[in-house]
């Protein structure tokens, strides 16, 4: 499995990260990485780009409730999009669509997140 | 008859990212059995979590084995590792609500396995633990 990477772009105030391989513990390390590096910035508001990242694990994904606990701190929000229907339904089964929203595409993620 | 079904056998390191290579042939067989996308992609989720539970309890460097077998228009799939046992019945159901807060935020590799899988079974020893999950066609 080659490198996760990440791409990261700001749309107004919503911060996007696009992701790029294996969501597992070291994928989910780097996004939250780059989440508190911006959340320490001021910002509050992430949207997760998950097209190129259709295969997970649980430890990567808890690692995303540990950005959406960090978020609750600010009153911030968490999105998703592009995602596969497995990650969306591992996202259901672990509850985080309890707590942060997957959406049909960006424009739309970008509309729910102001 | 147990012999006539067709077998598919893996001997995993315990390295990181391994699993991967353990999806890969669960799709092949999927493939074969023409199991549609969306239960393909279950059973890779499924088994992603099993080997990553066998890699931890196995807490050496020792191998896991997995099995496909393909019975009629049923897969079963039994991940194996020589580790310590565990005692499933002390295994919690995790629920975000207590996860948000508290310090171990992982604990749902079983979890998802019984909520992708059609059945999960365990069996576990001193000398090792062997899951034991199906999917239908």
């Amino acid at each position: 499995m080659s490198e996760f990477k990440l791409d990261i772009k700001e749309e107004g105030d919503v911060v996007i990260i696009s992701t790029d391989g294996y969501l597992n513990n070291v994928g989910g390390e780097k996004i939250a990485e780059a989440c508190y590096e911006k959340i320490d910035g001021g910002k509050n508001k992430f949207l997760l780009n998950l097209e190129r990242s259709s295969v997970v694990n649980s430890i990567g994904v808890s690692i995303l409730i540990e950005i959406i606990e960090k978020l609750q701190d600010s009153d911030g929000k968490l999105g998703y999009y592009n995602l596969a229907p497995i990650v969306e339904k591992t996202f259901t089964i672990m509850g985080l669509t309890k707590y942060s929203t997957v959406y049909p595409s960006e424009e739309e993620a970008l509309a729910g997140m102001s | 008859m147990k012999g006539s079904s067709p077998v598919v056998e893996l001997k995993l390191p315990v390295l990181p990212d391994m699993e991967l290579s353990a999806t890969k042939t669960a799709e092949i067989v999927a493939k074969h059995m023409e199991l549609s996308e969306d239960k393909s992609a279950e059973i890779s989720m499924a088994l992603i979590e099993a080997c990553i539970n066998a890699f931890e309890h196995s807490q050496s460097n020792k191998q896991i084995e997995i099995h496909f077998r393909i019975k009629g228009d049923e897969l079963e799939i039994q991940v194996t590792d020589k580790g310590k046992g565990f005692d499933e019945s002390k295994v919690s159901i995790p629920k975000i609500e207590e996860k948000i807060g508290s310090d171990h935020k992982r604990g749902w590799g079983l979890q998802l396995i019984k909520e992708l899988m059609d059945t999960v079974s365990f069996e576990s020893s001193p000398e090792g633990t062997t899951v034991t999950m199906t999917k239908k066609k």
